[in-house]
C-alpha cells in the first residue's frame, strides 16, 4: 500500500477483568474491540469504556490479553456504517455515518478524520459506538449511494501529473501541462 | 456516455492503467473496483501487481479497456480476460509503451554500448549520406 493510504489506527481486542478476590475468585471476563493508534492507547481507552460500563477500574483490574483483529479481506471494498457518539461544544450528539473503505480500521480513520473536518470534533471526543459492514442496498447516505451504481464511470477533470520521486519535480517547465485527457 | 462530454478516458471497471508512482511504477494494471472519488483498486495478475488500493494521483488512464469485465473479480478471472483480449500485447504495441521502453534501455546503457551506438550511427550515416549524395548529383 502506498505510504499515503496506510492508516494509522488499528483495532484491538482488549480482555480485562477485576482483581481476584476472595469473594470472587473468578471474576468476569470483559472483552472490547478498540480503535487506537497503538496498544497502549487500546488499553488505556479500554479502561476508560470499562469504567463507564460496569464497577471497574485500572487500580483494581488488570488487562488478560491485547491482540490486533487484521481485516480479512483487506482488498475489497466494503460499505461500513458507523454509530458514534461524540460531545461537542454546546452537548453531546449520536450518528450515523458511512463509508466506504477496505477495511474497518480504515473507515474509523476517515470517520474521525470527518469528525474533525465538519465538527471540529477531537479524538478523545469521539465515542465509536459500533462498526458494520452495510450491504449495498441497505445504504442510506447519498455520498455513498452515488458509487454503487453498476456500471459506475466518471472522468478525471483535472490531471496533474506529477514525477515518480520528489526529487524530479521540476520547479519550471518551458510547456505549460496538459491536463486533459 | 454523452454527459462525459470530451473527456475520452474514464474511470471505470475495466480500464488499464499505468502506475507511475511507487514500487509498481511503470507497470499497467487494471481497476477491478471504485472505492470513491479519489481511489480505486487495481490489479495485475500478469504484469506482477499485487491487488491493491491506489490514488489515482499516483496512476495515468490508459486508452485501453478491458471489455465487459464485472467488478470485483478475482485475480484469476482477471487474467483469463486479459489473456483472451491480449490486454498487455496492445499495450507494448502502443507508442507511449515503446517510449518508456526506449527511455528505459537508454537509461541502462554502458559507456561501452553508447560507444556501440555512436559507431552504428556513423556506419547508418555513411551509406545514407552517400545516396543522398548520389541523389543530389542526378537532380543537379
Amino acid at each position: 500500500m502506498p505510504d499515503g493510504l496506510a492508516t494509522n489506527l488499528h483495532e484491538y481486542q482488549v480482555i480485562g477483568r477485576r482483581l481476584p478476590t476472595e469473594q470472587e475468585p473468578t471474576p468476569k471476563l470483559f472483552r472490547m474491540r478498540i480503535f487506537a493508534p497503538n496498544e497502549i492507547v487500546a488499553k488505556s481507552r479500554y479502561w476508560y469504556f470499562l469504567s463507564k460500563l460496569h464497577k471497574a477500574k485500572r487500580a483494581n483490574g488488570e488487562i488478560v490479553s491485547v491482540n490486533e483483529i487484521f481485516e480479512k479481506n483487506p482488498t475489497k471494498v466494503k460499505n461500513f456504517g458507523i454509530w458514534l457518539r461524540y460531545d461537542s461544544r454546546s452537548g453531546t450528539h449520536n450518528m450515523y455515518k458511512e463509508y466506504r473503505e477496505t477495511t474497518r480500521a480504515a473507515a474509523v480513520e476517515a470517520c474521525y478524520q470527518d469528525m474533525a473536518a465538519r465538527h471540529r470534533a477531537r479524538f478523545s471526543s469521539v465515542q465509536i459506538i459500533r462498526v458494520a459492514t452495510v450491504k449495498s442496498a441497505d445504504v442510506r447516505r447519498p455520498y455513498i449511494q452515488q458509487l454503487l451504481q453498476p456500471k459506475l464511470k466518471f472522468p478525471l477533470p483535472h490531471r496533474v501529473q506529477r514525477p515518480a520521486k520528489k526529487a524530479d519535480r521540476a520547479l519550471i517547465i518551458a510547456q505549460r501541462p496538459s491536463t486533459f485527457y | 456516455m454523452s454527459q462525459m462530454g470530451s473527456f475520452k478516458r474514464l474511470v471505470e471497471v475495466g480500464r488499464v492503467v499505468l502506475i507511475t508512482r511507487g514500487s509498481d511504477a511503470g507497470k499497467i494494471a487494471t481497476i477491478v473496483d471504485i472505492v470513491d472519488h479519489n481511489r480505486a483498486i487495481v490489479d495485475g495478475p500478469t504484469t506482477s501487481v499485487a491487488r491493491q488500493q491506489i490514488s489515482f494521483k499516483d496512476v495515468v488512464l490508459t486508452d485501453l479497456v478491458v471489455k465487459r469485465l464485472p467488478r470485483d473479480v478475482s485475480a484469476k478471472v482477471l487474467a483469463k480476460y486479459l489473456e483472451k483480449q491480449q490486454v498487455v500485447e496492445a499495450w507494448q504495441k502502443t507508442a507511449w509503451a515503446k517510449k518508456l521502453e526506449a527511455r528505459k534501455r537508454r537509461a541502462n546503457m554502458t559507456d561501452f554500448d553508447r560507444f556501440k551506438l555512436m559507431r552504428l550511427r556513423k556506419q547508418q550515416r555513411s551509406v545514407v549520406d552517400r545516396q543522398v549524395a548520389l541523389l543530389k548529383k542526378e537532380r543537379a
